[in-house]
């Protein structure tokens, strides 16, 4: 299962003075299901690239399965793609389009026959075999990428964005089925998103990157409750990053209070980014808790309430299914598992608390990040 | 509504300058001098058939070698840059602008037997006279149709998505497949409004045989000015020969589209 089936060794992307990757490492092992997660812009796709050989890195070097292959042509990779916007050959139909691969190698009638029909059941499209691709929806379009994909059989199997173009209801139904398909076949998927939920609930492992880097690297649980840095705390779901110093190993003092933790190996006295979740935080009455703060605002999210309180200044939030108002003291509990110390990086000082929070904000924020996609 | 009132001049241009001359056709192609009915005029055109076939060959032939310079010079100017895709197809567009009359007298003057063509050639000793003859004829339906050819076959494939090439080269087509199965098929709609664009007015023009193609080279194009203009007025007959010719247009227009996409 650890088998390492395509690395990525010291990996540099320059494009003119412009430096998309640096010094990038990444080994991928067989018949996992690998996000590369990050905004647009960091280098993700280059990345995707560079595996299917559209582009030749700078310097460094591709491996598969233990043989370099950072010169060899797209055509000649046993790694296939789905593209973003499905790039489907408008002029042949359903099958013809699925069959592509099979007859650029030049497989017997019957094979082809055999194959694209298997396919087609595969992805739940065997009715629609002839049909014009144009004539399909958003969906089946996606169906007929993977199909496509897939007949050829590859060793990898890349995925840009799959899900950038289709609404929400469609995303969850696809995410599901290509989770099934991936374990059915057993092909190793590389998916790039900027869609934390998607990488979350996918992957069996997740690379965040940012700025040409990777940032972390492990599986969704991993990450979520054990970012590395303050980018990886903030890009992956809610969190508050407090600052702290880490008084003694399994001690730490922040909003002037000490608190018990379960993260240890740090120099007494370290300055520290302390993540809490924001669902982790449990409300007590103000005289009760570890700390209290006031209701700053409440926004109603159906599953549940995102309240922002005012600590000593910082903003922290907080979702909770109770009912509080704006303006109301509360108190907060914290047990020591809510408690997430890292170490301060590059991103500490980038990352605020929530005050200049708001929905529509974040909104034209997501949009304009698609919108330069 | 509003959509009707502003096609209105456009209807009411073609209806007094084709609509209702196409109905004269018509009625004089199907009576004698007394306004009687005959199809007398239509039996005439046998006397013509061997302008008609010539007209045929011609422009098969011209189309044919349009579409073989204009596939190559569209497909390369699509790998330039932006930038020179622009300049170029400006470039091909100029010659569209000027009266093809003037480049037709050009074409006459370029190669008349004391033009600069023909010198050259006798500098390196080369006897080989060009005007009144049907390469003469060839050469200046291609010169006047090429930009038709090229630019249709230009824009259907400058539209084609960069990803579909990359899709078809990540399923394993090398450069060659790629252009068989993606790149040409794709571009069919060019090739075939191309086509049309070349073959159709080729097989109606009597300027180019006229100035380029001497006496022996009479085209069907020809024939039907001769009836309206020339010695041999008679526009019953010349409209019964118009009449044919647009049909016969139009059935090969059917017959090509039929043959690319077959009975959809």
């Amino acid at each position: 299962m650890n088998e390492v089936i395509l690395s990525l060794k010291n990996i540099k992307m320059k494009f003119g003075n412009e430096v998309i990757l640096e010094n990038l490492n990444l080994d991928i092992s067989k018949g996992q299901f690998v996000t590369l997660l990050g905004a647009s812009g960091c280098g993700k796709t280059t990345i995707l690239r560079i595996i299917a050989g559209f582009l030749q890195p700078t310097s460094g070097d591709v491996y598969f399965k233990g043989k370099k292959i950072t010169k060899l042509p797209p055509h000649k990779r046993e790694v296939n793609t789905v593209f973003q916007r499905y790039a489907l050959f408008p002029h042949l139909d359903v099958f013809e389009n699925i069959a592509f691969g099979l007859r650029v190698s030049k497989k017997s009638n019957d094979e082809i026959n055999n194959r694209v029909t298997e396919m087609l059941k595969l992805v739940g499209l065997s009715k629609m075999a002839h049909r014009s691709v144009d004539d399909l929806s958003g969906g089946q379009q996606q169906r007929v990428a993977v199909a496509r994909a897939l007949a050829n059989s590859p060793k990898i199997l890349l995925l840009d964005e799959p899900f950038s173009a289709l609404d929400l209801r469609l995303k969850k139904d696809m995410q599901f089925e290509l989770k099934k398909i991936q374990s059915k076949t057993g092909i190793t998927f590389i998916s790039v998103t900027h869609d934390q939920e998607e990488a979350l609930s996918m992957s069996d492992s997740v690379v965040v990157i940012d700025k040409g880097k990777i940032q972390q690297i492990g599986s969704p649980e991993d990450i979520y409750n054990e970012p590395k840095n303050a980018f990886v705390a903030d890009f992956i779901g809610e969190s508050n990053v407090i600052d702290g110093i880490m008084l003694d190993d399994y001690v730490v003092k922040f909003v002037d209070k000490e608190f018990k933790c379960l993260d240890k190996g740090f120099k007494k006295g370290e300055h520290v980014d302390v993540v809490i979740r924001p669902e982790d935080i449990k409300l007590v009455p103000p005289d009760s808790g570890h700390i209290s703060g006031v209701v700053t605002s409440v926004t109603f999210k159906g599953v549940n309430n995102e309240i922002i309180t005012d600590i000593d200044g910082f903003k922290w939030m907080i979702q909770t299914t109770e009912h509080k108002n704006v303006g109301e003291t509360i108190g907060l509990d914290l047990n020591p598992d809510d408690i997430h110390i890292m170490r301060k990086s590059e991103y500490s000082s980038d990352i605020g608390d929530y005050s200049s929070f708001s929905d529509e904000f974040f909104n034209e924020k997501e949009e304009s990040r698609e919108e330069s996609d | 509504m509003n959509l009707k009132l502003m096609s209105t001049p456009y209807l009411l241009w073609i209806t007094i300058f084709s609509i209702v001359p196409m109905f004269f056709v018509v009625y004089y192609s199907l009576t004698d001098t007394y306004g009687n009915f005959t199809l007398e005029n239509f039996f005439e055109i046998q006397n013509y058939s061997c302008a008609f076939l010539r007209s045929i060959i011609f422009s098969v032939v011209s189309t044919i070698i349009s579409f073989l310079i204009g596939y190559p010079t569209a497909y390369s100017i699509t790998k330039l840059k932006k930038k020179h895709q622009k300049m170029i197809v400006a470039l091909i567009m100029l010659q569209m602008w000027v009266s093809f009359l003037l480049t037709t007298y050009s074409l006459m003057t370029i190669m008349e037997s004391n033009g600069i063509i023909n010198i050259i050639l006798g500098i390196f000793g080369i006897d080989c006279p060009l005007i009144n003859t049907k390469s003469a004829v060839i050469i200046g339906m291609v010169y006047n149709c090429l930009p038709y050819m090229i630019l249709p076959i230009y824009s259907s494939l400058s539209k084609m998505d960069p990803k579909i090439i990359e899709a078809a080269k990540d399923l394993g087509a090398d450069k060659f497949k790629i252009f068989r199965k993606i790149t040409f098929p794709m571009s069919i709609p060019g090739v075939l409004s191309g086509i049309l664009m070349v073959f159709a007015p080729n097989m109606s023009t009597f300027i180019v045989s006229k100035m380029l193609g001497g006496n022996e080279n009479t085209l069907i194009g020809e024939i039907i000015e001769l009836k309206f203009l020339g010695v041999e007025y008679n526009p019953r007959s010349g409209s019964a020969i118009a009449i044919s010719l647009m049909f016969f247009i139009v059935l090969c227009i059917e017959i090509i589209k039929y043959c690319v996409y077959g009975r959809k």
